[in-house]
């Protein structure tokens, strides 16, 4: 049951984070009008659920249920893209001479970077987000994603690597056609 | 440090994830090795462009007055209660009144008792189920899709029955959490009424008669049997929604668990 101060409890410390949660949620969707949907689920779930915070980090507390909000949704509308690669998980970091490529990031227009995060899978695009978007340590992406610490640093891995990968990939490509 | 440990930890490196010994370990290797150093530039590069880029989504303008009103409207659900019973309180006119008032607001004034809370919770979750859109997970008037959707999702399985023939078709199921545990949420619907039946295993063994509980134009009804709490909530009038209740105890076999 809540009471009119625990609401105004709730719209002080939870609502401040609405930025981080449509942040996360746009990503996840790669929609607008689903992720405003999906923020406001999962703010009336953070508000169910709100007497069971006891203070903390409420930004990450926030980010748990938009999370897991998000997957819901995802697993009803878009069952198809959560197929994460069994032996992408276990497998561990091969390649073990380092590519020694260079990026190229400069000519990688912001575009190009945002088509590549998106064709990520949802789970490695979200410790993507979650990491350099919100800055979170291991620890809080590990509570929020529901994974081990080792997950979510090998599923980091692949999807910087992914990242690369497909930044540089047309780049290749380019290369072949002049060649042929 | 080796390479290829090297390149096993540089994530690590990278995110100041590693303790000191490891992270001097790098260090050194990166000073020695180019094609290492490389590989760490390389991911250097490719967060500055992740974090300098305009890639952070702000929530648009009109999203926090929705999320506000909603929340709002939400808790405002689970508050009338109590400004119900100060209502009435203002209504008295005579001690007899009053006294009797006063006395059925102790339960509130004392919190609210386990079984208080718990039907509070059944209406919010009935009143969140038709608000944001998310009354089913699985919409199916068929039994046979709408049972099998709830393996591995819960460790008991619900009895579903369609009752289509007794004017309750059934319109799918949903998980939900009630009393701290997930619920099977099964949703029927009366013309224009949409029907509740939540469903979980009971932690005492005894079984329990049906109980009624009127409360904010809902009616609720919740018994015990074979090892299950069953709650029927909506705003459907008390007579339709008993012989929706009389229909589910007599319909449903035992509900097995697994």
């Amino acid at each position: 049951m809540l009471e009119p101060n625990q609401l105004a409890r709730f719209e002080q410390t939870v609502l401040p984070h609405l930025d981080a949660a449509y942040n996360l949620a746009r990503w996840l969707t790669r929609n607008d009008q689903d992720a405003q949907d999906v923020v406001q689920e999962a703010y009336l779930r953070a508000l169910k659920f709100f007497g069971g915070f006891h203070g903390g980090e409420s930004r990450a507390w926030l980010l748990t249920i938009v999370r897991n909000t998000c997957f819901t949704w995802l697993r009803r509308n878009r069952g198809h893209e959560l197929t994460i690669d069994l032996e992408e998980e276990i497998q561990s970091l091969e390649s073990p001479a380092p590519n020694p490529e260079t990026v190229l990031l400069q000519s990688a227009d912001e575009q190009r970077l945002k088509q590549a995060l998106e064709e990520l899978s949802a789970e490695f695009r979200e410790v993507v987000i979650l990491r350099e978007l919100e800055g979170l340590s291991y620890k809080e992406i590990a509570e929020i994603a529901g994974v081990p610490i080792g997950t979510v640093m090998s599923r980091l891995a692949r999807a910087r690597k992914r990242l690369q990968q497909s930044l540089t990939a047309p780049l290749h490509q380019e290369v072949d056609l002049e060649l042929s | 440090m080796s390479c290829h440990e090297t390149q096993d930890l540089i994530h690590g490196y990278l995110d100041g994830e590693l303790d000191l010994v490891r992270n001097l370990a790098i260090e050194q290797h990166l000073q020695s090795c180019q094609a290492c150093a490389q590989a760490y530039r390389n991911q250097q590069a490719l967060r500055s462009a992740i974090r300098t880029g305009s890639l952070y989504f702000k929530a648009p303008a009109n999203l926090q007055k929705r999320v506000r009103s909603a929340t709002r409207k939400a808790s405002k659900a689970e508050t009338r209660p109590q400004v119900w019973s100060w209502r009435w309180l203002s209504v008295g006119t005579s001690l007899a009144v009053l006294a009797i008032i006063t006395w059925s607001l102790v339960p509130f004034l004392t919190g609210p008792s386990a079984d208080d809370r718990l039907a509070q919770e059944v209406i919010s979750a009935h009143v969140r189920s038709l608000m944001v859109n998310h009354l089913v997970d699985v919409s199916s008037s068929d039994q046979h899709t709408v049972k099998p959707w709830f393996n591995g999702k819960l460790d008991f399985s619900p009895p579903v029955k369609d009752l289509t023939d007794y004017g309750f078709p059934l319109v799918g199921g949903r998980l939900d959490y009630l009393n701290n545990r997930p619920v099977a949420a099964l949703v029927y619907r009366r013309q224009q009424h949409f029907i509740n039946l939540f469903i979980q295993p009971s932690s005492q063994g005894s079984e329990v008669d049906q109980k009624t509980v009127a409360r904010q134009g809902y009616h609720l009804f919740h018994w015990t049997k074979a090892g299950m709490i069953y709650w029927v909530v909506s705003d459907l009038n008390e007579s339709e929604l008993q012989q929706f209740a009389k229909l589910v105890q007599n319909q449903a076999s035992p509900a097995t668990a697994r």
